[in-house]
């Protein structure tokens, strides 16, 4: 082969590369645009400030579209109807009558996250520390505590050992409380200094007692924390991402049991008789669950048809009877504000 | 056309590296692209598109190292066998870019595994004949500064690939498919010019032919074995870069928010420093640079179990990591393939660095237990220890090493 044939082998193969990939990533640009604008929109509408008034359920709207990710409203004696869009775009979200937190996530190259107290107006009050990607955010009943926990290292707590999760506990007047994985963990009466230990999922009791979870060695626990003490200790195993009921009685939480890894089934435990009731929702829930009543939990679960980017709001019977029903459709991360 | 290197005809201490080299610097650059651009995006695709747990995955992995491994000696073996290393090394780099448009069609755990393990495969056949290439087309005197010019260009690839692979995530969302063909475009080119550019440079081995017997020989003779010993030993106590980034993401929030960007601050000095330690290596001796890019590491491992960090220190941490890669992962099959006659050139390089691959992944065996056990300051404390113990011994081991390249 000549010199001149070699380069113009070469020519041909660039050429080729270049309108071959270079076609097909701007088919697959201008398929998606059409499916974008082909997507059923969600009814909107509905005053944010009148809404406040009234019982409402705040989440994060994933109807493909225009308000794709934006925090968005509803009152609880209409989730189905139109939903009222904030001004604000969060990963995770959770609110009280007092203020809402915010965990969002910055795109680009490097995509980096922030987390944020908005006001009852939604405007940002105060930024709160934050590193890694969003997972759970959680408020005190009356606004005055705020848990986060993001994952510094590895996407999930799916797979035990190759994950490292940081959350961080603050009052909403500024003060930082600290990160609870530095508190000291007590699991059947030994500490734990593990390096692998990990605590997530926080729900808050009161002004100082929380429960949350804590795993170490791929196991799994519920435990109930002092924030002044700094202590946090074990009250039974294979409990994740717990969540209070109004009434402070039970919790919903996830169950591992002796599903295939990454699955969990969603249940209810009765904290002053210790009784574990699994509820009727036999999909896998990866989700910190809320009360919607004393009654009714409700959850996230994504669209089961794979390539959605979208998800649901479910509620279903605290007591294991009933079926599961859509609470609201394109929706995830729902706080109840009563 | 003749697009021939002279080796060792022409080269004077201040010359050129040769053309064969920036050759297979640029093929590597290309095919680094297309193989970050996957290696980035596929634990994401994994559990978000594919909805795998990855437990399994990343124990399969550690299997195909293995494999791979075992794969890296029949390259370099067959490279010296048939006398011509570049027809190996065709197959390994078609092997990975044919893995690349598989993706596209491969679905369900089964499949996905089936094709990341092609890919691990043609890179173990590849990398042995490809580094034969490089010593056989360039001048012995300056080999170190050879290898550092294909190593810096391997590594701006390796840059680009994550790059590419996000950008192309934020113009498609979540269109993985796009991703698997610009990979195997890129992937094509670099096997374009490898194919028509790169010579089929007829190795000294060509005419011997050795057999199975004499390359083993040649590998396990007096000349390596201390090497072997040697690059054995310290490669126990090289603890994996994802634990020394995960222990500084532990005491400082600048680690933790740029964690996923660590990797770039170890490559700009690694980018930055391997032709200059190359060239160095050929001055004062190879075995001396690679011994002393071992006091890097120790640092590295001091600095990283300190209690606190800051800005200052985990950039202090990285660039000694870049020091340390770059004083010994091109150095190594430099000095390697001095030390055996030149028809086992692939099989002595091939040796040498699967006995870094397989002591290396023990060693993060280890490391990832004794972390567990006893947190990560205490682990890193042991190794810096062991170190500091092993690499004077390991200085004695090569101490004729520099001198003794006399063979070829």
């Amino acid at each position: 082969m000549t010199a001149r044939n070699r380069i113009a082998g070469l020519l041909a193969v660039l050429l080729a590369a270049v309108i071959g990939a270079a076609g097909y990533v701007w088919k697959v640009h201008r398929d998606q645009a059409t499916t974008l604008a082909a997507a059923s929109a969600v009814a909107q509408g509905g005053d944010l400030a009148s809404l406040r008034a009234r019982p409402h359920l705040v989440f994060r709207s994933t109807a493909l579209g225009e308000g794709y990710g934006r925090v968005a409203v509803v009152p609880l004696s209409d989730p189905g109807g139109p939903r009222a869009i904030t001004p604000v775009s969060c990963e995770r979200v959770h609110a009280t009558g007092a203020g809402a937190v915010c965990l969002a996530a910055e795109r680009g190259i490097v995509t980096t996250y922030r987390g944020r107290l908005l006001d009852t107006s939604w405007q940002p009050v105060r930024d709160l520390p934050l590193t890694g990607l969003p997972s759970r955010a959680r408020m005190s009943r009356d606004g005055s505590l705020v848990a986060t926990t993001t994952f510094v290292f590895g996407d999930s707590y799916a797979n035990p050992g190759q994950f490292s999760t940081r959350t961080v506990v603050t009052r909403t007047d500024g003060v930082v409380v600290g990160d609870i994985e530095k508190f000291t963990l007590t699991v059947n009466g030994r500490v734990v200094t593990a390096a692998d230990k990990n605590l997530w999922g926080v729900t808050f009791l009161d002004d100082d007692t929380f429960y949350a979870t804590a795993a170490s060695g791929g196991r799994t626990w519920l435990v109930k924390g002092s924030l002044t003490a700094r202590t946090a200790t074990s009250v039974r195993g294979d409990v994740e991402c717990p969540s209070l009921s109004p009434d402070r009685t039970r919790v919903a939480f996830k169950k591992h049991g002796d599903l295939p890894a990454g699955k969990w089934r969603l249940a209810v435990l009765d904290l002053t008789t210790g009784v574990e009731t699994e509820l009727a929702e036999t999909r896998s829930v990866d989700d910190q669950a809320e009360w919607l009543d004393d009654d009714t939990v409700v959850y996230g679960l994504s669209r089961q048809d794979s390539g959605s980017a979208s998800s649901d709001v479910w509620q279903v019977p605290a007591d294991g009877t009933g079926e599961p029903e859509v609470l609201v459709g394109d929706a995830w991360s729902p706080a109840v504000v009563l | 056309m003749t697009v021939r290197d002279r080796p060792a005809a022409g080269g004077s201490a201040g010359g050129r590296v040769a053309t064969t080299v920036v050759l297979l610097g640029v093929v590597s650059l290309l095919t680094d692209v297309s193989s970050e651009m996957v290696a980035s995006v596929l634990p994401l695709y994994l559990t978000m598109a594919v909805g795998l747990s990855p437990v399994a995955y990343g124990f399969l992995d550690g299997m195909y190292q293995g494999v791979s491994a075992f794969l890296r000696i029949a390259g370099g073996y067959a490279g010296d066998r048939g006398g011509q290393p570049k027809w190996v090394a065709v197959l390994g780099y078609g092997a990975s870019a044919l893995s690349r448009i598989a993706m596209l069609f491969a679905t369900g755990f089964a499949a996905i595994t089936a094709v990341v393990t092609a890919d691990r495969l043609g890179k173990g056949l590849r990398t042995a004949p490809r580094d034969a290439l490089i010593a056989e087309a360039s001048d012995p005197k300056t080999l170190g500064r050879a290898f550092g010019v294909h190593r810096t260009l391997d590594t701006i690839g390796a840059g680009i690939g994550p790059l590419v692979a996000f950008a192309l995530l934020a113009l498609v969302p979540g269109s993985y498919d796009s991703i698997w063909v610009v990979s195997f475009a890129f992937a094509t080119v670099g096997f374009a010019v490898l194919v028509l550019f790169v010579p089929n440079l007829r190795t000294a081995a060509g005419t011997a032919r050795i057999g199975l017997r004499r390359a083993f020989r040649a590998v396990g003779g007096r000349p390596l074995r201390r090497p072997l010993i040697a690059a054995g030993l310290l490669g126990l106590l090289t603890v994996g870069d994802g634990f020394l980034y995960l222990s500084l993401q532990e005491r400082d929030d600048f680690a933790a928010v740029w964690f996923p960007l660590l990797y770039v601050g170890t490559n700009i000095a690694y980018l930055a420093l391997a032709v200059p330690l190359g060239r160095l290596a050929d001055r004062v001796g190879r075995a001396r640079v690679l011994v002393a890019g071992h006091g890097a590491l120790i640092a590295c491992y001091l600095l990283a179990a300190l209690p606190s960090g800051g800005i200052g220190l985990t950039l202090t941490v990285l660039m000694l990591l870049g020091v340390f890669y770059a004083a010994t992962d091109g150095v190594l099959p430099a000095l390697v393939s001095r030390l055996v006659p030149a028809e086992a050139r692939g099989s002595g390089i091939a040796a040498a660095q699967t006995v870094v691959a397989l002591s290396r992944f023990a060693s993060s065996v280890t490391f990832g237990l004794l972390w567990s056990l006893h947190g990560p300051a205490w682990s890193l404390l042991l190794f810096a220890g062991l170190l500091v113990v092993t690499v004077p011994g390991v200085a004695w081991l090569l101490r004729r090493a520099d001198r003794a390249e006399a063979v070829a």
